[in-house]
């Protein structure tokens, strides 16, 4: 226990990736290796890499499942570029993870998970712990069963449940190279085994005997210290974007004062929500697993019609199935939030990859003219509040509306500063007020929203349904004119909110040469990588969209004061198609369908470019020859 | 079970369920004969209307909820049953009615339908059942039979139909019934019973369509054939047809023959009598069906109560968490398993 000879170097920032089968644990490691960094005080941003597969074959290349943790002192916005500790656990993990590893980075590996079976199923020919090709990197290579077993050796517990703590034993060593305090760790192990006292005793003392093991190896030689951020004053808490969309929802509902519904069907990477919102009971809140898809929106519409906050959620696929119903909301004009937690398509695509494809389809994928408000969150924390805010629109215009979140965002986590409930605003349906004058389809002359009458309001009865009707009466109507005009005030309704959010807001100079605008969850590396170019002096502007229909009402005004914009998308370029049709501006875009988030490095680098060629060729308007439209 | 009635407004007419809007259903249509036994109905329930929804999908059946003066919301093709449950979800308060076709319930929203049936959310569903498309203007639908000629099979269709009753017996509904659209007093009573069973309560109802498949009930619907060719189940009662009520259904081991009660070795206590508790026997009796030589099972085929509905489940558990747990406390729940502070 000589803590002397052990060097110290502090880090502003680092990127943790731990590694393994599907079955060793590794999501759980990696939870708890983030919560501890928020625990102690730094920014965080973690994301899950996991395959399809449930408990593919052990030791495939297929089979392996990995979470990244990126934590530090200050500007933390992704899950980070490129890895500084690998912790792998078998041969297939360090072959598929090595290429994130940064050169001189730590590899922790498990040399057990060598053998020639793992080696063979890996593909490897030789064992790379042994024949040279691993020498630009640390490696540390621990036979962990052994040593765990070594661990226990005073301690009278069951192979099983020793072996069973290996995971555990990794995160202790990695806490030990950061220094990091184990008790939060220990106190999940607690609360997550209530009852079980020999599991917490074998987990408590897998932690410490990693931290031990490291602490007495001579080969672990330096720790490696990450300051405290500067965060606002509060209470925090690391966040999924899909824990942040259920705990809004429940909030909303609160602020509305409305019982809150969900109707919804499994799906990844969305099903989160629906695990969370099915055991807020306590809260009073309904849920419905519905058959399918549809069966999942249309409920919710009905709860709707009932007087619910409802919602439903879903990703791609079952967004396609909702289109319809989706179309019936619209005309019935009923609040309702449709949250679609994109991944790669088309069709079932890339089911746990991450995606920014499905924005066409939330503006315009219905049948009709079919308006409806889109929101896309930026970062984990935020679908927190674009929630809330899909809710006061939903309930104040009387309008389904469209929350992106994607697979990134919505299984990252970060950092999230609890808000003070009593802080938030309230949000005030439209319920109608008087039976004497209503009338289902007579509209508040400032938002147009119709009233709000649900069963149970006396007087009040009315049919609604998915055929046109009378502008005001709500009575069935197939009359040409009155279609153009309902069609035409169901556009204007949706268009009229522009008025009712925020302008974009321009970080850096407010007109000149280049502005970069993101949408979802490309906002941390997006932000990153500008942060980065300003800070070496580059003249870069950045701007953000999260109200995606209607826009900010500035955004035409922004377009224009910079010669050049460019979009950083997860698709193939389909918010700078909706920008370049509704401004007449020529966008250039950044488009990358890999099914994973962009790394900031990625846009710096092109980026660079692109300042770098305004020196050569100024890039008119008008003048398409001149410049690539697509990096 | 269902509420009282309010203070206000105890006293309805049927008038009170018509609202000022015309009927659109072609004339002598089916549909309209379920109408006015539904208006009649409304005010029996002891409901104040604001309380009561109809709910319907797409085809001629969709048009229902306009004509009844409560609240109501015609959804889209197939859907009315999930847009019906999840009302019922949300708000157990209040009495609701599905209107739905053989199209729109056995086709498109058949799964819908099924799992309506099992999970057993209070309500009220009315199939109406002309065994053809009508909106479409006629083409062949799930309860169409083999060899119907219709616009969309003109050398006869191929599939074989549905049983609607049977499946909603497979599917576990609590209450299943059929009725017609030539006996109003009958359909209202069978609406009313519908009504009363707290669950799931699925009524089958011919329905006569005169423009595309006239006449396809006849048999079992006009005065002077149905007794011959239909047996009324009512629990508890023999199961006898017949003009004179001559004939009975007997069973040999589990399959239903019919005996002529005139003979000498016949008697009424040979009789099976229905029993509506009974599951087994409501399949028996479902699946007489389409038999060629045995009357067609009319009424109250099923009618179970021990199962609780769905919506009471969602209540109870809702109850059970906050007496076992107390009411939820937002801040608890937003701080989470793990929380820091930055001072």
């Amino acid at each position: 226990m000589n803590t002397m000879n052990k060097l110290i170097e502090h880090l502003e920032e680092v990127t943790v990736r731990f590694a393994g089968d599907s079955g060793d644990g590794m999501q759980l490691i990696g939870t708890q290796f983030s919560d501890t960094a928020g625990f102690a005080g730094n920014e965080v941003n973690t994301f899950p890499d996991y395959p399809s597969e449930i408990r593919a074959p052990e030791g495939t290349l297929y089979g392996v499942s990995a979470f990244q943790v990126h934590f530090g002192s200050k500007n933390i916005h992704t899950s980070g570029d490129f890895v500084d500790v690998l912790v792998a656990m078998n041969a297939a993990s360090l072959k598929v993870n090595l290429a994130h590893v940064r050169e001189q980075g730590i590899i922790i590996v498990n040399a057990e998970g060598f053998d020639d079976r793992n080696l063979k199923l890996a593909g490897y020919t030789n064992n790379p712990l042994e024949d040279g090709s691993l020498a630009k990197f640390n490696v540390f290579p621990i036979e962990m069963n052994k040593e765990l077993k070594k661990a226990f050796i005073e301690v009278d517990t069951p192979t099983k449940l020793v072996q069973k703590t290996r995971n555990i034993f990794a995160l202790g060593i990695t806490y030990w190279l950061f220094n990091r305090p184990l008790e939060a760790t220990v106190n999940w192990i607690n609360k997550k085994f209530k009852g079980k006292e020999d599991v917490i005793m074998a987990n408590v003392h897998a932690l410490q005997g990693g931290w031990n093991f490291a602490e007495k190896n001579p080969d672990f030689r330096k720790q490696f210290i990450i300051d405290k951020s500067e965060l606002p004053p509060g209470k925090y808490r690391s966040i999924t974007g899909n824990q942040a969309v259920a705990l809004g929802l429940v909030v909303a509902a609160t602020k509305a004062h409305l019982p809150l519904f969900l109707g919804s069907y499994p799906i990844t990477p969305a099903t989160d929500i629906l695990h969370a919102i099915s055991g807020y009971k306590k809260y009073g809140v309904k849920h419905l697993q519905a058959e399918d898809e549809i069966a999942g929106i249309t409920s919710a519409i009905g709860a709707a019609f009932g007087g619910s906050l409802a919602v439903t959620t879903t990703s791609g696929p079952g967004l396609s199935l909702k289109t319809e119903a989706i179309g019936l909301a619209i005309m019935t004009e009923l609040p309702l939030i449709i949250v679609d937690v994109m991944r790669a398509g088309p069709s079932t695509g890339l089911p746990t990859k991450t995606e920014q494809s499905d924005l066409m389809q939330a503006m315009y994928g219905r049948h009709g003219e079919a308006p409806m408000p889109v929101l896309a969150a930026a970062s984990s924390a935020d679908c927190f509040d674009m929630t809330l805010e899909a809710a006061r629109i939903a309930l104040k215009y009387m309008t389904p509306v469209m929350l992106l979140t994607d697979g990134y965002i919505g299984q990252a986590s970060e950092p999230w500063r609890i808000p003070e409930i009593d802080k938030l605003p309230e949000i005030a349906p439209q319920f109608a007020q008087d039976a004497a004058t209503f009338k289902p389809y007579l509209r508040n002359p400032e938002t147009l929203a119709r009233q709000w009458a649900i069963p149970g309001m006396q007087g009040m009865e009315h049919r609604i349904g998915g055929l046109e009707k009378e502008d005001g009466s709500g009575v069935v109507s197939h009359d040409p004119m009155n279609h153009q005009k309902m069609v035409e005030l169901r556009q204007k309704k949706v268009d009229g909110i522009a008025n009712d959010i925020p302008e974009l807001e321009v970080i850096g100079e407010q007109e000149g040469d280049l502005l970069l605008l993101s949408w979802g969850s490309t906002y941390g590396a997006a932000k990153t990588a500008v942060e980065h170019l300003q800070a070496q002096g580059h003249n870069i502007s950045y701007a953000h969209l999260r109200y995606l229909n209607p826009f900010p009402k500035n955004l035409g005004d922004v377009l224009h004061k910079f010669d050049r914009i460019v979009i950083p998308e997860l698709n193939l370029g389909q918010l700078k198609n909706l920008i370049q049709a509704k401004y007449v501006k020529r966008v250039m875009g950044i488009n990358k369908v890999q099914g994973k988030p962009f790394k900031a490095v990625e846009l710096e680098e092109k980026l660079l470019t692109l300042i770098s060629m305004r020196d050569i060729k100024k890039w008119p308007a008008n003048k398409k020859e001149d410049l690539p439209v697509d990096l | 079970m269902l509420e009282k009635p309010h203070s206000g407004e105890s006293k309805y007419t049927s008038k009170d369920f018509k609202p000022d809007v015309d009927v659109r259903w072609c004339a002598g249509c089916g549909a309209i004969s379920v109408l006015s036994p539904a208006q009649r109905l409304m005010p029996e329930l002891g409901i104040p209307k604001e309380k009561i929804v109809f709910i319907s999908g797409i085809g001629c059946s969709g048009r229902f909820p306009y004509y009844m003066d409560t609240y109501g919301f015609h959804g889209i093709h197939g859907r009315a049953l999930p847009i019906a449950s999840g009302l019922k979800i949300a708000r157990p308060d209040l009495s609701v009615w599905v209107v739905t076709g053989d199209g729109d319930n056995m086709s498109i929203g058949g799964n819908h339908f099924i799992h309506a049936c099992r999970r057993n959310v209070d309500m009220n569903v009315l199939m109406f059942n002309n065994e053809v498309y009508s909106l479409t203007k006629g083409q062949y639908s799930p309860t169409s039979h083999r060899g119907q000629i219709t616009k969309s099979s003109p050398l006869g269709a191929l599939d074989d139909p549905f049983n609607p009753v049977a499946l909603a017996l497979g599917a576990s509904a609590t209450f299943v019934a059929r009725g017609h659209d030539k006996d109003r007093a009958q359909l209202q009573q069978l609406l009313l019973k519908a009504s009363q069973h707290k669950g799931f309560s699925f009524v089958e109802i011919y329905t006569n369509c005169r423009i595309f498949n006239d006449g396809a009930f006849d048999l079992y619907t006009n005065a002077e054939s149905r007794d011959d060719h239909t047996v009324w189940l009512e629990h508890d009662k023999p199961l006898v047809f017949g003009k004179n009520k001559e004939k009975g259904i007997k069973l040999e081991g589990f399959t239903p023959t019919i005996i002529d009660l005139t003979e000498g070795g016949n008697s009424i206590n040979d009789v099976l009598v229905h029993n509506e508790k009974d599951s087994t026997l409501a399949f028996i009796l479902a699946n007489m069906t389409y038999s060629e030589t045995l009357p067609r099972p009319m009424g109250t085929l099923q009618n179970l109560d021990e199962r609780s509905s769905y919506e009471d489940r969602v209540v109870e558990q809702i109850q059970h968490e906050v007496e076992t747990k107390g009411i939820g406390n937002l801040e608890s729940l937003l701080l989470g398993g793990s929380y820091w502070e930055i001072k």
